[in-house]
This record gives structure tokens, C-alpha cells and sequence, in this order.
């Protein structure tokens, strides 16, 4: 899952993880207000969506840039009023943009040195593992790819935790003077106890800043969140904006259903994740194009066969539907009523191509035969791929 | 006498009382393994199906029945205690079915492990299999046939698949393991092959990965230089865009690490045949088998 850009601010808050100053808007007065709050001269408004390139992308009614620097709160307030509500274009966005909802208004600051620092779990060594870099405020991938000299790794102990040598050690690799050295490990260790403790995958911090002043700042702060963690963090789910989703996706969640949305127009229907990729790539080798990843689960009920089954006819793109099962927990004639039951209550836009396999196979062929929908049948994955590409290309 | 489990195998199940426990365990009862136990705190003195003795701790379990493998059906949220439990109770082999267990729970159930003398295999696979002789796990049991070849998995169903299509082609398997789909688990890609090379009843190897990862890494670069049996492969999510998680907690495509691409160079570089797609598991393993 991910978040907002004040959504973080607010977590590093929490954990005394010092950042820019500032707060959060959603109408022109309210950014006036914030930016008055803050006392200073040197302001930030940033655009709230959950995709990157902001500060290039354009607004859909002329407007440039997601980002901007002022002086006074009024000017905050225009740039508010520029923003709020308009389609934001970016690189990440898609053609199709994203509505601005909200804005923040931070403080911006006089950056002497801008470092990068980030936590994640190393599967190599199944444990938390620290990258920092000197080169901060730039893309990392290219940092490791052209200079790998200025990447630090430090491997953390998955039960001693990161302990305060570390953190000494780590101020000192990225060059901090003796002076902010105290600063810098306090927002070390503040920074992964907020890891651990939020159920983390990954928090990033590029860049992270010392000012002018001497401050060390986490000025932009992403994180991620482990999906399978959120159920005891009712303070993390509280951040997710489904405004920011797929909405196929957010239908697809309300169903317990595994989807994620493509721009293919071959929809597929598969049980268990490896199977549901494979599936998208056989499509891909015969030349088709997928619209979805969609793992129904071993243990889904005809419903949710239903609902998923809906969702794929719902999807305007979707040329023709692929299911491909192959009966391990899930029974085949589940399958089978789950389809029944979905095309009788929306009809069959476009052609359907059935593989099933496994628990109760016979049952569910007899099932489908019997409905006397007008599917198309196939012996075996290969099989199956390729009516599907002819059922679009044909 | 293939690998990890067979006849002489006994099984304690964790979470035997609950709807998939309780239907996995009968099902691998009638599949014919060795089924002598079951776990589920506060219903101990309960029996099974008759027959089977449940306990309120794997440790009571254990000292009473010598159940030496566990298969783990507790929900996401209890699941690493139920892990933990096991191997302190000893139990030699511990496999955990369930699926959704945060990775900072696995996390610490790995460094917790560390010196015991149990094997882990999973979380989230769908168990092990050695054909006509034991099943723990939630695989159709009717698919499999006793034979020379060994399987290791980091998915279910796309497990199932290779071995449909080796049982159609005649050709039957040693033993198959999932490993599971999570991003820190238990049993590596590497372990299994490692055990495979050594087992006289394994002839020939499939190995089945997915994008995320360095496991199928690691492992061509240990068969190029060690493995005495032909291995084919196949590398799922060649078409899943970087970034999105696939599923499985694992199968992410980040910073440019762990694409299709890569795995599927690594494997051919160790003189692995590698299935184009997944209809082809089976077929790649003959090719690699008549070049040998």
C-alpha cells in the first residue's frame, strides 16, 4: 500500500523523525492558513497524488507543474487554487492524469548537502538491511549502476535490531560532521523503529538533507507498506485514498480477489499467482495482450468466482476472456457455477475460453456443457492461449 | 527412497479442527500418509475422524504419538508462533501451508530457527509430495506418479501443471516440493536441488521460479558447477510490469532485480534447458534428457 506525502510527514512526526515544516490543505483558505501558520517567507505548495514527476508534470487546464515555490500565504493560496481539483499529468500518471484533492504546504529549505537513505528487507539475508548514499536527491538505480563505490549497505540483525554503533557508523560513512553526527543517529534509530514497528517493506528517503543551518532533514519521505501486515495497523489502512487506485482493482479488493489492472484487452481468470503469471505470458507468446492478472485463490467460493468474473466483463477493454484453472483446493464445478452464474446475470460480451483441470474436473465440464453457454473449450494451457489470441485477432 | 518424506513419515497437523485443516488432513489420510496427530490449543482430548488423538501443544503431541513432521493450516496472524512452536517441540520437518504471514513475522521466525534441527518449507506453498508414498499438503493427490523425477516449486498450481504434464508424457516424480511464494521462507530453491542430487531415486530435475528474488540464481550457479542430474526450468511473470506485486508477497519486479530475463539467462548459462512457456515443463525436460 502506499501514501500520501503528508500522510508520511505525519508518521515521521510521530516518531520524531524530523522534516520540513508544514501542513495540509484541501481548499485555497485552508493553504492560506497553513502557509501563515508556518511563520517563514520560504514556502513549498506540492500537489498531493500518489504518483512521481509532479514537479514536471502539467495540469490539464494549462497549468504547469505540481510543485512551486513562494513568499507569502496568498501566493500559496493562488497556487492552491491553480491545483485543487485540477488533473495532474505526469510521467507515471498515464494520459488520463490524477485529480488533485489536497496540497501541501511545507517550509522550504536551504540544502547544504543532500544524502540518501533508505531501509528494506534483504531477502538474501532475510533481515533488514540499510543503503545510504553520499549522492542523495538523484535516481539511486543510477547512482549503484555508475558510481557502486558510494553505496553503503549495513546488513541489520533481524533480532538484535539496528543497535547505536550502527547509526555512529552510518552518520560517519555519509560524511556527518562531528557536530550533526547526534542528530543524524537519533533520526537513524527514530527512523527504523518506525520501520518495524509500522510494518514496513520499505522506507525511503531521497533526499535526505542537511540545511544550511546545520538541521539533518527527512525531506521526502515514501514508504511501503507489507499488505499482508496491514490487519494490525487500523492506523496505517486509515491512510489508504482509493481515489488513487485502479478502480477495477478496488472492486477486485472488495472480493478478497488478487488483480491487478493491464492494458491488454485478453482478460484471464486463473487459480494461484505463479499459474495466473504464466498464463499471462503464454497469452503474450501467441501474440495476445493481457488486461489483468487475476488469482482467484485456492480457496475462493462461487461468489467471489462470480464477482470476478464481473469484474473482467465490466472492463471495457477486455476483447475476449480467458479462464485457465487447474483444480488443486479449488474445485473445478466451483469454477464452473461461479461462470454460470455471473454470464446469466450480465450475458457473454465476448468470447470465453475454458481450461479446467483437477478436483472435481468432470463435474465442472458437465456443469459448463450443460448451461449451454457458448463457451469455447480447451484441452490444455497451450491450447487454451492460443483460441484466446485467435478469439481477438480473428 | 526420494526426499524429505515417505512411508515412515508421521504427521502431526497444526490446526486440524479448522475447515481447510481439517479437510487437507483427511485428504492426505486417505491419500495414504501416515497421519498420527493434530494440534489446536484448548481442544485437546478431542479425536479426529475417529481415530486421530488432538492435543493442545505440538510438545504433548509430540512425546505422546512421535509425530516427526508438522503441516501448519493456523490463520496468517498465529501462524509464525505455530512455526516456532514446532521446532521447539523438535519436530524434524515443519511445513506451513498458510499464506498472508507478514515478512517481518518471517523475519524473525528464520533468525528464531537458526541452530534448530528442523527444516522449514514454506510459507505459502502447497507442501510436498513423494507419489504412492506420503502427501502433506494441499496438491491433488490423483495427478502424481511414483517415479524419477524431482520437482521444486515456488508455485502451486504451476506445480501441479509440470507434473500433469510429465504423468501424461509417462514419466512419473521422486518427490515434489513447494517451496512457497513468500520473500523470506524456509527451504530454498538451492536446498532441494541440493537434496535431489543426492537422493538415488531422483534421475532428472524440473525447477519452477518466478520473477523476485535471487533464489533461481543462486541455484544455476550452484548446478553448473555441482549438479550431476539434467535440470529444465521455467521462470514465471516474464510479462508482469516492475513494480507491481504478482500475487505472491515475492514476485515483485524492483530496481531492476529479480526480472524473468535475468533468472532465465542464469539458468541457460548453467546448461539448464528452460521451457518457453508453461505448457512446455515437461517437453523441456525431454529435450534436456536427449541431450544429455
Amino acid at each position: 500500500m502506499n501514501i500520501h506525502e503528508y500522510q508520511a510527514k505525519e508518521l515521521l512526526d510521530k516518531y520524531g523523525v524530523p522534516n520540513s515544516p508544514g501542513g495540509v490543505a484541501s481548499s485555497p483558505e485552508e493553504a492560506e492558513k497553513v502557509a501563515r501558520s508556518l511563520g517563514t517567507n520560504n514556502l513549498v505548495v506540492k500537489a498531493q497524488i500518489h504518483a512521481g514527476g509532479r514537479g514536471k508534470g502539467s495540469f490539464k487546464n494549462g497549468f504547469q507543474g505540481g510543485v512551486h515555490l513562494c513568499k507569502t500565504a496568498s501566493q500559496a493560496r493562488d497556487l492552491a487554487q491553480q491545483m485543487l481539483g485540477q488533473t495532474l499529468v505526469t510521467h507515471q500518471t498515464g494520459a488520463e492524469g490524477r485529480v488533485v484533492r489536497k496540497v501541501l504546504i511545507s517550509q522550504s529549505v536551504e540544502i547544504a548537502r543532500e544524502l540518501y537513505f533508505a531501509i528494506l528487507i534483504d531477502r538474501a539475508t532475510s533481515g533488514p538491511v540499510i543503503v545510504a548514499s553520499t549522492e542523495g536527491g538523484v535516481d539511486i538505480e543510477s547512482v549503484a549502476e555508475h558510481t557502486p563505490e558510494r553505496i553503503i549497505r549495513m546488513t541489520i540483525d533481524p533480532l538484535l535490531g539496528l543497535q547505536p554503533y550502527q547509526t555512529r557508523k552510518l552518520a560517519k560513512l555519509l560524511g556527518m560532521p562531528s557536530g550533526e553526527m547526534r542528530q543524524a543517529c537519533k533520526l537513524f534509530a527514530n527512523l527504523y523503529k518506525l520501520f518495524i514497528t509500522s510494518d514496513c517493506s520499505m522506507v525511503e528517503v531521497n533526499p535526505l538533507v542537511v540545511t544550511k543551518g546545520g538541521e539533518v532533514l527527512a525531506l521526502d519521505a515514501k514508504f511501503n507498506f507489507d499488505d499482508n501486515a496491514l490487519f494490525r495497523h487500523p492506523e496505517i489502512q486509515a491512510y489508504r485514498d482509493i481515489e488513487e487506485e485502479d478502480p477495477r482493482e478496488v472492486e477486485a479488493s472488495k472480493s478478497n480477489l488478487s488483480y491487478i489492472g493491464l492494458d491488454g484487452n485478453i482478460a484471464c481468470l486463473v487459480n494461484g499467482a505463479g499459474l495466473a503469471m504464466a498464463t499471462m505470458d503464454i497469452i503474450k507468446f501467441h501474440g495476445g495482450e493481457p488486461a489483468n492478472f487475476l488469482d482467484v485463490g485456492g480457496g475462493a467460493t462461487e461468489q467471489q468466482v462470480t464477482d470476478a468474473f464481473k469484474i473482467l466483463i465490466a472492463d471495457k477493454r477486455v476483447k475476449a476472456i480467458l479462464v485457465n484453472i487447474f483444480g488443486g483446493i479449488m474445485k473445478c464445478d466451483i469454477i464452473a457455477q461461479g461462470i454460470i452464474n455471473a454470464v446469466k446475470a450480465v450475458n457473454l460480451p465476448v468470447p470465453l475460453v475454458v481450461r479446467l483441470e483437477g478436483t472435481n474436473v468432470e463435474a465442472g465440464r458437465k456443469l459448463l456443457a450443460e448451461s449451454g453457454l457458448p463457451l469455447i473449450s480447451a484441452t490444455d494451457i497451450d491450447d487454451a492461449a492460443r483460441k484466446v489470441v485467435a478469439a481477438v485477432t480473428g | 527412497m526420494a526426499i524429505l518424506v515417505d512411508k515412515t513419515t508421521r504427521l502431526l497437523v497444526q490446526g486440524i479442527t479448522g475447515k481447510a485443516g481439517g479437510f487437507h488432513a483427511r485428504s492426505c489420510m486417505e491419500y495414504g500418509t501416515n497421519l498420527v496427530a493434530g494440534v489446536t490449543p484448548a481442544r485437546g482430548g478431542e479425536v479426529f475422524e475417529g481415530k486421530i488423538p488432538v492435543f493442545d501443544t505440538v510438545h504433548e503431541a509430540r512425546k505422546e504419538t512421535g509425530c516427526n513432521a508438522s503441516m501448519i493450516f493456523v490463520p496468517a496472524e498465529f501462524a509464525a508462533d505455530s512455526i516456532l512452536e514446532a521446532v521447539d517441540a523438535g519436530v524434524e520437518l515443519v511445513i506451513c501451508i498458510t499464506e498472508g504471514i507478514p515478512v517481518l513475522d518471517m523475519m524473525r521466525v528464520k533468525a528464531g530457527m537458526a541452530g534448530s534441527n528442523s527444516r522449514l518449507i514454506g510459507p505459502n506453498c502447497p507442501g510436498i509430495i513423494t507419489p504412492g508414498e506420503c502427501k502433506i499438503g494441499i496438491m491433488p493427490g490423483y495427478i502424481h506418479k511414483p517415479g524419477k523425477v524431482g520437482v521444486v516449486s515456488r508455485s502451486g498450481t504451476l506445480t501441479y501443471e509440470a507434473v500433469w504434464q510429465l504423468s501424461s508424457r509417462g514419466h512419473g516424480q521422486s518427490t515434489c516440493v513447494g517451496i512457497g511464494g513468500d520473500p523470506i521462507n524456509g527451504t530454498s530453491h538451492l536446498d532441494v536441488v541440493q537434496m535431489f542430487n543426492a537422493d538415488e531415486d531422483t534421475e532428472a530435475i524440473i525447477l519452477i521460479g518466478e520473477i523476485g528474488g535471487t533464489g533461481e540464481e543462486e541455484a544455476a550457479a550452484w548446478i553448473a558447477s555441482h549438479c550431476k542430474k539434467p535440470v529444465a526450468a521455467f521462470i514465471a511473470g516474464a510479462t508482469a510490469p516492475p513494480g507491481r506485486r504478482m500475487g505472491h508477497a515475492g514476485a515483485i519486479v524492483s530496481g531492476g532485480k529479480g526480472t524473468a530475463a535475468g533468472k532465465i539467462e542464469a539458468l541457460q548459462a548453467a546448461g539448464i534447458e528452460v521451457a518457453t512457456t508453461p505448457a512446455d515443463m515437461a517437453d523441456a525436460l525431454l529435450r534436456r534428457l536427449a541431450r544429455a
